[in-house]
């Protein structure tokens, strides 16, 4: 069973919480340290970026989170280092990579040197239903679970196409924009409807997660965890501790949580 | 969408799900547009009573005399840009969009933008990269002007690739209400077909000028490739020629070193934004700093169909240095009384060359754009 497989079964139910960190931001050590912080905040899975110079579905936050990595020096290798080094401390915590297709394309054998490290999964920002046969291929050869984006307006056709493709999860957006730039709060109902309807694997919101009442509504909208992003990307990089607001957000998951 | 989007292994529709409806949208709106004589018969009277349509081709009095030049120089607003921006603004409209963004490195294409939102009555944005709003503050102004708003963009290298990036991102967000008049035959499908289509006027009056002025077909045509929008309207009535098709990119301060704009001769396949083409990046994958005395060209991608006529071997690609480019720049001023752009000073460039090697060879030289936006620079670099 896939390490996401086994974590939807421990769950029982409960939301999945996932949290993004960007492998290499500010630099290598506190990296290594921000990832296992989101673990003892109670993040059932991890997303982690691998930074690309030109992020274009990303906001401000995550951006800058880019930068400061590159800008450190961060290479791939480096990126593909964190995850075996996570992978050995955590040997359960599914990981996931989100990144941009010239990262994936620029290198010879990445899905492989990706698996190999520990990883479970892979989304390109940049590829869509539309051009992503030959990607998940590649991941499928290599032993990594596909995620592909759906959105509110994708059409029913496109949505057929990502449940089939699409592995681990299905990482949903419910309004137009970057991330980053959700006031959050308005999940859809609907896609999680027609994605369920398609046999897609179990949606997950991945936009416009920042407070505990966000996670309660994706929640209620159907779907079956969230992975909040910039808020924890924003916060570490204030130096806060980020196993609080971790927890907080984590907290909001559980069947017994109600709205203060 | 209806069409493959594919030039070869090149191309295709790179970006996020998000924005693939309004992709799509807009292939349909072009396609059906192309079937509509109503739509052919407005642009085509804009091209003409607007832009100034046809331009002429003219041939060199003093500089080598079988170089003949096709002047986009003298449409409305200054460059080729124009042709492009008018079918995009006209499928604009016909889609019900209100607001056009757009990005722009030296302002040309902003400028061009911002002519078309103001004829046509849209709110008209512009990402800009900030260093570029510093050094090209007359063309921020004309847009200004003609009631664009100019946004500095303080991403990335602050340049054209970042301006893209934002606009890219603006779009994610606004794309009901809002058109992405991307500026050149890059980017993902339906940008490449659709702006070489607007942009094949240039080629297709050349050649019938040529034939008419000589009752002959050039041996080669030759243009400066940035993003490659100009080029491939000059080229792509003349592929089913027997006529060198050759394209000129900016070797910056020298090929052997890291200062160029050079995509095709020095890049190494990938995917940049929503193209499968050749791209300046490292061993990562990271995109590249560009340099080009000529802003047109400082751009670390290429459209997609040069990728695929490079590598298929039917058109050519050479460099030429700033130095040679501002050498060209003056020649023409000086021999011609033609001030050119930057840009098509390095098609110009080559274009001496080869009539050097071969003084019997005929060449239509794409003259894309008039030089005035460049001669605060070269008044400081020809000091």
């Amino acid at each position: 069973m896939s390490r996401y497989a086994a974590m939807f079964d421990r769950l029982n139910g409960e939301g999945a919480f996932g949290a993004f960190l960007m492998l290499g931001d500010p630099g290598l050590e506190t990296s290594a340290a921000l990832l296992d912080a989101a673990v003892e905040g109670g993040a059932d899975m991890i997303e982690v970026g691998i930074p690309f110079s030109d992020p274009v579905a990303d906001g401000p936050v995550i951006q800058a989170a880019a930068q400061r990595a590159l800008a450190a020096g961060v290479r791939v290798g480096d990126c593909f280092d964190l995850i075996r080094g996570f992978r050995e401390r955590h040997p359960q915590v599914p990981v996931g990579i989100l990144t941009y297709a010239n990262i994936v394309v620029a290198r010879t054998g990445f899905m492989r040197d990706a698996a190999e490290a520990g990883t479970d999964s892979l989304l390109i920002a940049d590829v869509p239903a539309l051009e992503a046969e030959p990607f998940v291929r590649d991941m499928e050869q290599a032993g990594i679970e596909p995620v592909l984006i759906a959105a509110a307006n994708t059409p029913d056709r496109t949505l057929e196409r990502i449940a089939r493709l699409s592995k681990a999860y299905t990482y949903c957006v419910s309004r137009a924009g970057i991330t980053g730039t959700h006031t959050g709060g308005s999940f859809d109902a609907g896609l999680v409807q027609r994605l369920t309807k398609f046999g897609a694997p179990p949606p997950i919101f991945g936009f416009g997660i920042s407070k505990p009442e966000h996670v309660r509504a994706a929640l209620a909208a159907g779907a079956k965890g969230v992975i909040c992003g910039s808020a924890i990307v924003d916060s570490a990089a204030r130096g806060e501790d980020v196993t609080q607001l971790i927890r907080s957000l984590k907290g909001a998951t559980r069947n017994d949580s109600a709205p203060q | 969408m209806r069409l493959s989007g594919r030039f070869g292994r090149f191309g295709g529709c790179y970006v996020p799900e998000i924005l693939v409806p309004a992709l799509e949208q807009l292939e349909a709106a072009f396609l059906d547009a192309q079937d509509d004589p109503a739509f052919g018969a407005e642009l085509n009277d804009l091209l003409m009573n607007y832009a100034g349509r046809p331009t002429p081709l003219t041939r060199c009095r003093n500089l080598p005399a079988n170089i003949y030049l096709k002047r986009e120089d003298l449409l409305h607003g200054g460059a080729h840009k124009t042709n492009q921006v008018l079918g995009q603004g006209l499928l604009a409209k016909r889609m019900g969009k209100t607001r056009l963004i757009a990005e722009t490195g030296a302002g040309q294409h902003g400028v061009a933008t911002a002519i078309v939102g103001a004829l046509l009555g849209f709110e008209t944005v512009i990402y800009m990269g900030a260093e570029d709003v510093e050094r090209q503050k007359l063309n921020v102004f004309r847009m200004q002007l003609m009631g664009a708003e100019v946004i500095p963009v303080e991403s990335g290298g602050r340049t054209l690739k970042d301006a893209i990036n934002e606009a890219l991102r603006d779009w994610s967000a606004s794309f009901e209400t809002t058109h992405y008049l991307l500026g050149t035959a890059a980017g993902p499908h339906p940008f490449p077909t659709m702006v070489r289509e607007f942009q094949r006027i240039i080629g297709r009056e050349a050649r019938a000028q040529m034939l008419e002025q000589l009752g002959r077909l050039p041996d080669a045509v030759v243009a400066c490739v940035g993003g490659g929008s100009n080029a491939i309207g000059l080229f792509a009535d003349f592929i089913g020629d027997p006529v060198r098709l050759i394209g000129v990119e900016a070797a910056g301060k020298g090929l052997d070193g890291e200062e160029h704009g050079a995509t095709l001769l020095r890049g190494r396949r990938g995917i940049l934004h929503g193209a499968d083409t050749y791209l300046l990046q490292d061993e990562d994958g990271q995109i590249a700093d560009t340099w080009s005395v000529s802003a047109g060209l400082d751009y670390p991608a290429v459209g997609p169909e040069h990728a695929y006529l490079k590598d298929s071997g039917r058109a050519e690609y050479v460099g030429c240095t700033d130095a040679e480019a501002l050498a060209a720049f003056k020649a023409l001023a000086e021999s011609e009384g033609i001030i050119p752009a930057f840009e098509s000073a390095h098609a110009l460039a080559h274009a001496l060359k080869l009539a050097e090697e071969k003084p019997e060879s005929i060449m239509i030289v794409g003259l894309s754009g008039r030089g005035d936006k460049d001669v605060a620079q070269a008044q400081a670099l020809l000091a």
